[in-house]
C-alpha cells in the first residue's frame, strides 16, 4: 500500500480546489458562453423585434441594427391588453397567497409536527401534481358551467391554487426541515404555544423560503394556459389567452406580436431570475435542493 | 449502553425525534388539524373531478344533445380504442414525449457539465440558459412559429442558409420536428438544473482523491459522476416525461394539431373531443387512458423521489 502513503499528504494539500484550473481552460469559457448565447438568442430576438417597425421585423436578411420605437407597445396596450394583464396578476397572486396559506400549516404538520402517516399525505400531494390536466378538465368544466362560474377569475384562481398546492407544501416543508432544531426546542421550553412559536420563531426564519415558494407558484400560475383557454372567454381571460389572437389575424404583425410576447413573458422572467437559487427545488417539487 | 439501536447503526445521532407513538384519538386529530384544509382542498379539486371523469367515461353523453344521456359501460373505451384518430394521437404523444425528453436530457447534461466548470461569467451564462424555460410557453410558441420558422424571413433558415438549406417551410413540411425543437429548447434548462444540482452535490474529496490516484476525466465521469448522477437523471427523465405527455400550449399555438392530424397528441385530441365535438363520454374515456399511462410513469417518478427522500432523511 505504498500509494496510500504517498498520496495522503497530497490530498491534504490539495483539499482546497486549485485556482489555476479555471484559467487554464479558456475553451470552457468559450463553450459555456456559446451555449448560453445560442439558447438565449430567441428570447433576445423577441425582445429586439418588439422595438422594431413592422417593416424591420420581417426582412431577409434579418435586421440587427435599427432605431428602437415604442409604437408596438402602444399598439398592444391600445388593443385592450390591460384587462388581460390584470386578470393574470389577480389569478397568479390570489392563487399564490391561497396556496401558501393552505400549505404552511400542512407543511408544518408534515415536517415538525409529524402527524401519523405523514409520508402518505406528502406523497399524495405530490401525486396530485403529476395528474394531467386533461384528467379533470371535463368535470371541472361541467361543474363550473352549472354553477355559473365560467369565465370567472375567482374560479381560475381556485384551480391554480390546487395546481400549486403540492409544490408549496413540498417546498415549505423542505425549508422547515432546515430550521435549527435547537431554536425550536428553546422556544418550546420557554413555554411558547404553537401559534406564538409559529409567528415569533418559525415565520421570521422561513420568510425567505416562503418568498421563494411564492415566486415559484407565481411562475406556474402566470404561464398556465390549458385551464385558462377552456374555462374563460372574455371577462376572465388571462395573458396567454390574449396571445391566442395572434395565431391567425394578427400573426402577420411580428413586431406587435413580439411586443405582446415580451410583456407577457417579462413578469415570469424577472420572477425566475430572482428565484434562481430555489428554482430547481420548485421544479423538482422539493426533491432536489 | 443506552444508545438506541438505530443510532448505533447509523453512526450519528438522529436530529429528528422518533415518530410519535401512542396517541389518543383526540391528540391525533389535533396534530392533523393543520393538515386538513390543504388535504381536503386537494381532494375536492383533483380527486373528485377524476372520479367524475371515470363516471362520465361509462356514459354516452354529448353536451350538444342534452337529455340523451345513458350508461354504455365500456362502449366509449371500445370506440376510443378503435378510433384511428385516437391511435394516431397515441403514436404522436409517444414520439413527441420520447424524442423531446431524450434530446433535452442529453443537451441538458452537456450544459450542466459545462456549468459545473469554473469560467468567467458562469452565473450570467446560467441565468441566460434558464430563461427559455421561464418564457411563457404560449409566447415562446408564437415567437418560434413566426420569427424563427418562417420560410422567407425566419431566423432558422437564415442561420442554416450557409449550409445550403433553402426556404424550408418548417411548420408545414416538418410539423412534428418543429414542435420537438421548440419543446427541447424549453425543456433543456429544466433537465440542466436538475442534473446540475446532482453534479454539485458530489463530494469534492472523492473527485480529488480519484484525480490524485491518476484517474483521467472520462474515467472519473464514468465511474464516479455517472453513478452519482443516476437518480438525478431518473428524476429529470420521469418528471420531464410527466410534464411533456401533457403538452398542449405549443401544439395549440403552432400547428393546431395539424397539418391534418400530424401533431395531434392526446391532450389536444381530448381538447378537440371535449370542446369542439362536446362528446363528454369519449373525451372522458380518453382522459382516463391518459391518466393510466401517466400513473405508470408517475410510479417510477415517485419511487425516484422516495429514494432521494430516504437518503436525505438518513
Amino acid at each position: 500500500m505504498a500509494t496510500v502513503a504517498t498520496t495522503a499528504p497530497d490530498v491534504a494539500v490539495r483539499r482546497r480546489p486549485p485556482k489555476r484550473r479555471g484559467r487554464r481552460r479558456p475553451w470552457m469559457f468559450l463553450l459555456g458562453w456559446a451555449a448560453a448565447v445560442v439558447w438565449f438568442f430567441p428570447v433576445l430576438w423577441m425582445f429586439l423585434t418588439g422595438f422594431k417597425t413592422e417593416a424591420q421585423a420581417s426582412t431577409d436578411p434579418p435586421t440587427f441594427f435599427f432605431v428602437p420605437t415604442l409604437d408596438q407597445y402602444q399598439a398592444v396596450l391600445g388593443r385592450n391588453f390591460v384587462p388581460f394583464l390584470i386578470n393574470s396578476f389577480t389569478a397568479s397572486i390570489v392563487s399564490t397567497l391561497l396556496a401558501i396559506v393552505l400549505a404552511l400549516p400542512a407543511a408544518y404538520a408534515l415536517s415538525l409536527a409529524r402527524v401519523p402517516k405523514w409520508r402518505d399525505s406528502l406523497f399524495f400531494f405530490l401525486s396530485t401534481r403529476m395528474m394531467p390536466a386533461v384528467a379533470s378538465i371535463l368535470p371541472l368544466y361541467i361543474l363550473v358551467r352549472n354553477i355559473g362560474m365560467l369565465d370567472d377569475i375567482r374560479m381560475l384562481s381556485i384551480i391554480y391554487t390546487a395546481m400549486n398546492l403540492p409544490i408549496a407544501v413540498w417546498m415549505i416543508r423542505s425549508f422547515l426541515l432546515e430550521l435549527p432544531r435547537e431554536v425550536l426546542e428553546a422556544a418550546r421550553v420557554d413555554g411558547a404555544t404553537l401559534s406564538v412559536e409559529m409567528r415569533r420563531v418559525i415565520l421570521p426564519m422561513i420568510a425567505p423560503g416562503l418568498a421563494a415558494t411564492a415566486l415559484i407558484c407565481f411562475i406556474f400560475a402566470w404561464n398556465e394556459f390549458f385551464f385558462a383557454v377552456t374555462l374563460t372567454t372574455t371577462q376572465a381571460a388571462t395573458v396567454p389567452v390574449f396571445l391566442v389572437g395572434f395565431i391567425t389575424s394578427e400573426g402577420l404583425f411580428w413586431a406587435r406580436l413580439s411586443a405582446a410576447c415580451t410583456m407577457a413573458a417579462l413578469p415570469v422572467i424577472i420572477a425566475g431570475w430572482v428565484a434562481q437559487k430555489w428554482l430547481v427545488r420548485g421544479l423538482s417539487l422539493g426533491a432536489v435542493k | 449502553m443506552t444508545i438506541p439501536a438505530d443510532v448505533a447503526v447509523e453512526g450519528a445521532p438522529r436530529r429528528r425525534p422518533p415518530e410519535p407513538k401512542k396517541l389518543t384519538r383526540a391528540e391525533r386529530w389535533k396534530l392533523r388539524g393543520p393538515l386538513l384544509p390543504a388535504l381536503i382542498f386537494a381532494i375536492i379539486l383533483t380527486q373528485v373531478p377524476f372520479v367524475f371523469t371515470l363516471f362520465y367515461s361509462f356514459q354516452s353523453w354529448n353536451l350538444l344533445r342534452p337529455g340523451n344521456r345513458e350508461f354504455v359501460g365500456l362502449g366509449n373505451y371500445g370506440k376510443v380504442f378503435t378510433d384511428d384518430l385516437f391511435r394516431n394521437a397515441v403514436v404522436n404523444t409517444v414520439v413527441l414525449t420520447v424524442s423531446t425528453v431524450l434530446l433535452s436530457l442529453v443537451i441538458g447534461l452537456a450544459f450542466a457539465l459545462l456549468l459545473d466548470q469554473k469560467f468567467l461569467g458562469r452565473s450570467v451564462a446560467r441565468t441566460l440558459l434558464i430563461t427559455p424555460f421561464l418564457v411563457m410557453p404560449t409566447a415562446a410558441a408564437l415567437l418560434w412559429k413566426t420569427s424563427m420558422y418562417n420560410p422567407v424571413f425566419g431566423l432558422v433558415n437564415w442561420f442554416l442558409s450557409p449550409f445550403g438549406v433553402g426556404n424550408v417551410d418548417w411548420v408545414s413540411q416538418f410539423p412534428m420536428l418543429s414542435i420537438i425543437i421548440v419543446l427541447t429548447w424549453q425543456w433543456t434548462p429544466f433537465m440542466m438544473l436538475i442534473i446540475l444540482a446532482g453534479l454539485q452535490s458530489q463530494s469534492p474529496e472523492i473527485l480529488e482523491a480519484a484525480r490524485v490516484d491518476g484517474a483521467n476525466g472520462w474515467a472519473i465521469f464514468r465511474r464516479i459522476t455517472l453513478p452519482h448522477l443516476r437518480q438525478f437523471l431518473e428524476l429529470a427523465l420521469t418528471l420531464g416525461s410527466i410534464y411533456l405527455v401533457g403538452t398542449f400550449d405549443a401544439i395549440f399555438m403552432i400547428t393546431q394539431g395539424g397539418p391534418g392530424q400530424a401533431t395531434t397528441n392526446l391532450p389536444y385530441f381530448i381538447y378537440l373531443e371535449a370542446f369542439r365535438a362536446f362528446s363528454v363520454g369519449e373525451a372522458a374515456a380518453a382522459g382516463v387512458i391518459v391518466v393510466a399511462a401517466t400513473i405508470i410513469i408517475a410510479t417510477f417518478a415517485l419511487r425516484v423521489v422516495s429514494n432521494l427522500f430516504a437518503e436525505e432523511a438518513g
